[in-house]
């Protein structure tokens, strides 16, 4: 891969210079016969980095293949292997490509579709790493992996908050299965465990959760320096390298951006006249029509200036202390009780000085789909400002009709000026 | 002795209306009822306070309505029509309602209760083979969550040894079904595929030891009964639940006997028993450590495939029918799993849908039909 000037790169070219660093490492780890883990997008990563281990990241590299259109045809071997339609799309994005590894490992040659497909070339894991701060799926989906491959699985289980604040009993057992996963690597590496090491990469993922935060804080400001969608391209690093410093230096190059355009007097889509409404994105991106969602609010004048997705990120702990890490990790506001939840929600809402919310009704996720309505209602009465659903879905490209989001976007924009 | 008949009407009776099973409990104890939301509820928690756990399965074939503009399509239908039960006001009779949360659906199922009675919401620990001890305690704690709700709604105190007493009267139930379901098994064509479900289904509505002593009855009464004609084949079925009853006759049409079940809503629920431990709530957290099997119940070994195969060998079956409850992704994960498992050891199955809202099954009878011909 091409190099890059660090020190003068844009927080763009920086973007996609440390996506293709982290995929490149990967396949360096695997050639040299070092380990490779699959992780979940809420995973803790702390332990692996930690220990060395090259991290791969399923989600990110589902989103990446619908964004580039290459979803369906991996959808579609997940399909001949049994896996129903109904199942999350990230899911069965992911275990068709690993289908293809399969069969490339097994026969020494690339599948037809390998060659061809624009999804990312990752390396097959001999490892695992799965929570379920986001979905019990994520459960199920590792579950899989590690039965076909026959590796290891590190299960990092933070039960569903019925009650909030977290229960002390859940943080310790949490606690405690760091500790148990901790061992699991200790033997599958046949390393000891580096505390040292571990407490630097706490410390470096505070540094990056906090500039991550600070880039979702530029748009509370009115207008907003910050189109909203930028967050979904951002979180690949937000995801994939929250312990590494490659996502502290990209964020915190972005912000300088942002801070020198909001001098400058440059907004999101342009000069301040051309922030007519500010909305709240709830749910996953359509990685898909990723234009077509963005351009369809921007045709309304509408700025993208809160969402919960991005926020469940803001892993903030300290660092040494299992127990503030555990409450961290398992405090994801769709892990919580609905009373939390909708709260959580309004204080994006709020805070983004949104005029109006656009629900994303996923047919691949179900915690992101079934308490919208209640999320919206709740809002809608504490600010009295409107929602609209729409129906898609994540990285199947059959759900999302362009047609009825562009319809609700549109019915939202007469209701934000009908109370302008 | 009653005849095997006149012992299936009763469960059936029991079976087809829980409503009236309530209100019988409410007069002969008059204590009342707490509601069991699907699935693995440690319901001995509730027989312990002295009130009838009652389960929440919805309703065969129910027209849902009022459901839709609370719930979306692809939530399963026992949700769909549990949503609709609470609007509807089903529910409201009953003193408590305890839900759990093993999955996406049922986590958010258990924020948006309609029903005007209290409710409990527990989880279980996932993190079941490996962090063995750790999630044992936090069970635990989240059966005592439950203890203390029930306490607290109830007014009452469940004691220690009332708790060990309903374990050990919830263990004879679970012998007494394995043992109904063996006998059954061993005299296919004897009782009918709709009567076997409703036998199991009763116990979701009565005290158990109500349940057990009746069942024993049964049991008695097929042990003495003549060998029936049986040209059939016989099957291993899997999944969450096997409804509506349409489904089982067209099974039955086609002469399909179930001699062991893999279902949530039967078999999954007595094929172990709760092992003693000198303190109750931690028996009941031991139990669904070592609970396997079910998709809800993560293990990255992902045993069920075995004992499927396991049973199709002890009970001499001739295949496996999967029940796939449509929408329920969980079971949909274990499927392709199953499908590698299958091929490898060259067991004959075939997938069918199960969805509580259907009323139409000609597609599934051209299905089983086919299937029956190919075994």
């Amino acid at each position: 891969m091409d190099s890059i000037n660090i020190n003068e790169a844009s927080s763009k070219e920086l973007l996609g210079y440390f996506q293709a660093k982290l995929d490149e490492e990967a396949w360096e780890a695997k050639k040299a016969g070092k380990p490779v883990c699959w992780s979940a997008s809420v995973a803790p990563p702390e332990f692996c980095v930690a220990m060395d281990i090259a991290l791969v990241y399923p989600e990110t590299h589902a989103a990446g293949a619908g964004a580039r259109k290459a979803s369906m045809d991996l959808l579609e071997v997940a399909d001949k292997k049994g896996y129903n339609i109904d199942i999350c799309s990230y899911a069965r994005t992911n275990l068709g490509y690993m289908e293809l590894l399969k069969q490339e490992a097994m026969n020494g040659e690339k599948p037809e579709l390998l060659k061809t497909t624009k999804a990312a070339y990752v390396p097959l894991p001999d490892i695992v790493i799965t929570c379920n701060n986001i979905c019990n799926t994520l459960l199920k989906w590792y579950e899989n992996i590690a039965k076909e491959l026959n590796i290891p699985c590190i299960i990092i289980d933070v039960p569903f908050n019925h009650s909030m604040p977290v229960a002390r009993h859940c943080k310790e057992y949490i606690a405690d299965q760091f500790r148990v996963a901790i061992k699991q690597l200790e033997e599958f590496t046949g390393r000891a465990f580096d505390y040292d090491k571990f407490t630097k990469v706490q410390e470096q993922t505070q540094r990056t959760v906090y500039w991550w935060n600070k880039i979702a804080a530029y748009a509370y400001r009115k207008p907003s320096p910050l189109n909203g969608f930028d967050l979904f391209n951002y979180m690949a690093l937000i995801v994939c390298a929250r312990s590494r410093d490659y996502g502290e230096i990209t964020f915190h190059r972005f912000c300088d951006e942002l801070e020198a355009k909001d001098k400058a007097g440059k907004y999101a889509f342009g000069d301040a006249s051309t922030e007519k409404h500010r909305v709240t994105w709830e749910g996953i991106a359509v990685w898909t029509f990723l234009g077509a969602t963005f351009k369809g609010l921007k045709a309304q004048g509408s700025v993208m200036t809160g969402s919960c997705y991005p926020g469940m990120w803001s892993l903030v702990y300290t660092p040494g202390d299992f127990e503030s890490m555990a409450e961290a990790y398992t405090k994801v506001y769709i892990n919580t009780c609905g009373s939390n939840r909708y709260e959580e929600f309004y204080k994006v809402v709020s805070n983004s000085k949104s005029d109006g919310m656009v629900m994303h009704l996923n047919r691949s996720c179900k915690l992101m789909g079934l308490l919208n309505n209640e999320g919206g209602e709740y809002v809608n009465k504490k600010m009295g400002i409107p929602f609209v659903s729409f129906d898609g879905d994540q990285t199947d490209p059959r759900v999302f009709s362009e047609a009825q989001y562009l319809n609700r976007v549109q019915a939202l924009s007469e209701m934000m000026d009908a109370q302008a | 002795m009653s005849t095997i008949f006149e012992l299936i009407s009763q469960f059936k009776a029991i079976a087809d209306d829980p409503k009236k099973a309530m209100d019988d409990f409410k007069k002969e104890t008059g204590k009342g009822a707490v509601g069991i939301m699907p699935v693995y509820c440690p319901e001995e928690i509730v027989h312990a306070a002295g009130y009838l756990p009652i389960g929440m399965w919805g309703a065969q074939g129910k027209q849902i309505s009022k459901a839709r503009t609370l719930l979306p399509p692809f939530a399963c239908s026992i949700m769909q029509s549990v949503m609709e039960l609470q609007l509807e006001g089903a529910y409201d009779e009953l003193d408590a309602v305890i839900f759990s949360v093993p999955c996406d659906t049922l986590k958010c199922m258990s924020q948006k209760w309609k029903g005007s009675a209290p409710q409990i919401v527990f989880t279980h620990p996932q993190n079941r083979k490996h962090a063995q001890t750790a999630a044992n305690v936090f069970c635990r704690a989240e059966y005592a969550h439950i203890k203390e709700e029930l306490e607290d709604i109830l007014g009452v105190k469940i004691t220690k040894k009332a708790l060990q007493n309903s374990i050990a009267i919830y263990n004879e139930n679970r012998a007494a079904c394995r043992e109904f379901s063996d006998l059954v098994a061993a005299n296919p064509g004897l009782i009918k595929l709709r009567d076997r479900h409703a036998v199991i289904k009763a116990r979701w509505f009565m005290p158990k030891e109500k349940h057990t002593a009746m069942l024993k009855e049964l049991n008695e009464a097929i042990k003495a009964a003549d060998k029936a004609p049986f040209n059939g084949k016989k099957v291993v079925v899997s999944g969450i639940t096997l409804e509506p009853y349409d489904v089982l006759d067209i099974f039955e049409e086609n002469g399909f006997a179930i001699v062991w079940d893999d279902l949530a809503q039967e078999g999954r629920n007595f094929r172990q028993d709760v092992e003693y431990d000198e303190d109750p709530l931690m028996a009941l957290a031991k139990a669904w450590n070592a609970f396997d099997g079910c998709s809800l119940a993560t293990d990255a070994d992902k045993p069920k495939g075995g004992m499927l195969i396991d049973a199709l060998k002890k009970y001499d079956a001739d295949a496996v029918i999967v029940c796939m409850m449509k929408f329920c992704d969980p079971e949909e994960f274990d499927y392709p799993i199953l499908l590698l498992q299958f091929e490898e050891a060259g067991v004959k199955h075939i997938q069918v849908e199960i969805d509580q809202e259907s009323t139409s099954f000609e597609q599934l009878r051209t299905r089983i039909q086919t299937f029956a011909e190919v075994l």
